[in-house]
């Protein structure tokens, strides 16, 4: 599977990292050694295989739904780049 | 000091030979003295490091101490620590202050081990070599132009080089093993939710454990002791009793059944390192063990599996780094996005990113089955493989890593050949299994790993079997001849 800099420029897109017009190129090339590399799976027969998504075939472990958490607020936004009023700040995203 | 390990420290405390400050403040003198070459660590906590020895002296003095009371060790840069900086090795958390400790340090803490600092590591632990790391690479106190493996390869610096009596470290698909072969100390990883990963910076969680690096198998299992255990914080958490590793270092090793993998000693392997892994099989036939060949047919899928399953679960877990709550965030954004880009692009080195997009493009609407289901489906198989030789062995030995550690450099331009160094750790990861790296003979003056592969929760017999070999043999005493 070949990829190229069309290809990356939409991937860094969606993964929200801005990859320079030159990087793309040699990101291209790097992708596509990893997805020959990952290409090897399809050697294997996989028919009727049941998906592993948890080592020990564990299911989710459920606990009484009461908070477990006190408010935290102020020892985690003092280490937020930019807060006011306890809220977070970003730019402006309404004109 | 530095020559003891951490029992004989323990010893020489409780005696009240020498006290837990004047052993820190011992250990503290060579950070200074050899950091700068080996950049080993990347942050030094000399004064609360104090402070806790001090609080230990106190313990050992009113007679209430542990085995882990006052012995100096060091956190990979992994872990949270409350009050000190968490850096991951990235520009990305170059400030981050974690508000709470992970529960591993607490755990540590709570037996009274004294924080030296935290150690380099490869960024988000994506690396074998310790290159990746933000803040530079390490160097292999065997050999200061060589790497000393990763993704833990700064925790693996230290212990080789003495600059702390143990250290912690975590391995996704080797990260801990490795740098214990390429520096020539003992590292084991415990089953998938051995040890809690709350607080840990989760790189890819089901793959994911966090484990201890020591001189010997007997320091690990002392601190596996402090580490291991049932944590309600985490999901994947195992509600599994912990048995005494200390306890059953010695148990006799008659009749043991070890398994050699054929496909671990094929092509890619460095002959001399087979020869080394023959002559510490011998010796465990000598203590009563069979040795027969097995095979685990599907060992090839485990890097392509891999290469799918952990970008896959990074480029999820590395999306909260978004440039608001916590971490980098770049100047003057002019808007949301650009903040969003500029700020990843920014704080994340070219490895992470790669395997961030490898990720993303796995997991895009279309390539989902052909790539994420496919891989799931293999690791399926090589778990079915490693169930198979447990049904006809007890333990799988063969070599940690193909080659010893490697120059400074030679990988950094070809990620595939990089990633072609796990080939032999990756399959306990997929599995979940526990493995341990021990020292045999070196080659060329370059430390070699045992490699050796247990059944899930059967981390106290590899400690024992590794112990065993350790009791009767010298490849585990060598120290890199600056740092004698």
């Amino acid at each position: 599977m070949a990829l190229d800099r069309s290809d990356v420029e939409k991937i860094a897109h969606l993964a929200r990292l801005a990859v320079s017009p030159a990087a793309c190129d040699r990101y291209a090339l790097d992708l596509t050694n990893i997805l020959d590399l990952v290409a090897r799976m399809d050697a294997v027969d996989t028919t009727g295989v049941e998906p592993m998504a948890h080592p020990l075939h564990m299911t989710q472990r459920l606990r009484p739904d009461r908070p477990t958490e006190p408010d935290q607020r102020e020892r985690f936004q003092a280490i937020a780049p930019q807060t006011e009023a306890g809220l977070y700040l970003v730019p402006k995203v309404i004109e | 000091m530095h020559d003891k390990t951490m029992t004989e420290l323990a010893a020489g405390l409780a005696a009240r030979t020498f006290s837990s400050r004047e052993l820190t403040r011992h250990y503290l003198e060579r950070i200074a003295r050899h950091n700068p070459s080996l950049n080993a660590f990347i942050t030094v906590a000399a004064e609360s490091a104090l402070a806790a020895a001090a609080q230990a002296d106190q313990a050992l003095a009113a007679g209430t101490g542990g085995p882990l009371t006052g012995i100096p060790i060091a956190h990979k840069d992994i872990f949270c620590t409350a009050g000190l900086r968490t850096s991951c090795g990235s520009r990305m958390l170059d400030t981050f202050i974690a508000p709470y400790d992970a529960t591993v340090v607490e755990r540590l803490a709570a037996a009274g081990a004294v924080v030296l600092g935290k150690t380099n590591m490869d960024e988000f632990a994506m690396g074998s070599s310790n290159e990746t790391s933000w803040y530079g690479p390490v160097k292999n106190p065997w050999d200061q132009t060589r790497v000393p493996g990763g993704s833990s390869g700064g925790s693996a610096a230290a212990v080789a080089a003495r600059l702390c009596a143990a250290a912690t470290g975590t391995d996704t698909g080797g990260s801990i093993r490795q740098p214990a072969a390429l520096c020539g100390i003992t590292g084991i990883k415990p089953t998938y939710g051995r040890c809690s990963r709350w607080g840990m910076i989760a790189f890819a969680s089901s793959l994911d454990q966090a484990g201890p690096m020591a001189r010997t198998a007997s320091d690990a299992a002392l601190l596996l002791q402090a580490m291991a255990g049932f944590d309600p914080r985490d999901s994947t958490s195992m509600d599994t009793p912990v048995p005494d590793y200390v306890a059953g270092l010695d148990a006799d090793l008659t009749g043991l059944r070890i398994g050699l993998p054929k496909e671990y000693f094929g092509a890619g392997l460095d002959e001399r390192i087979g020869a080394g892994i023959q002559a510490a099989l011998r010796e465990y036939e000598r203590l009563g063990a069979t040795v027969v060949e097995i095979s685990l047919p599907n060992s090839a899928l485990s890097v392509p599996v891999y290469y799918v399953v952990a970008p896959a679960e990074c480029s999820s877990n590395l999306a909260r780094f978004d440039g608001v709550r916590y971490g980098h965030r770049c100047e003057d954004p002019k808007d949301l996005e650009d903040l969003y880009k500029r700020s990843r692009a920014e704080g994340f080195g070219a490895e992470v990113q790669r395997r961030i997009m490898i990720g993303t493009y796995v997991l895009s609407a279309g390539y989902y089955d052909a790539y994420y289901l496919k891989a799931q489906k293999g690791r399926h198989l090589i778990a079915d493989d490693f169930r198979r030789a447990f049904g006809q062995v007890d333990v799988i030995m063969g070599p940690t890593s193909p080659t010893t550690a490697f120059p400074i450099g030679a990988k950094m331009d070809d990620p595939v050949a990089m990633y072609l160094n796990d080939i032999y750790t990756i399959a306990a990861n997929l599995a979940g299994l526990p493995g341990i790296s021990i020292p045999v003979a070196p080659v060329d003056g370059m430390p070699v790993g045992l490699q050796i592969i247990g059944n899930y929760f059967d981390e106290g017999r590899l400690l024992n079997v590794a112990h065993r070999l350790q009791r009767e043999t010298e490849w585990h005493l060598g120290v890199p001849q600056a740092f004698e």
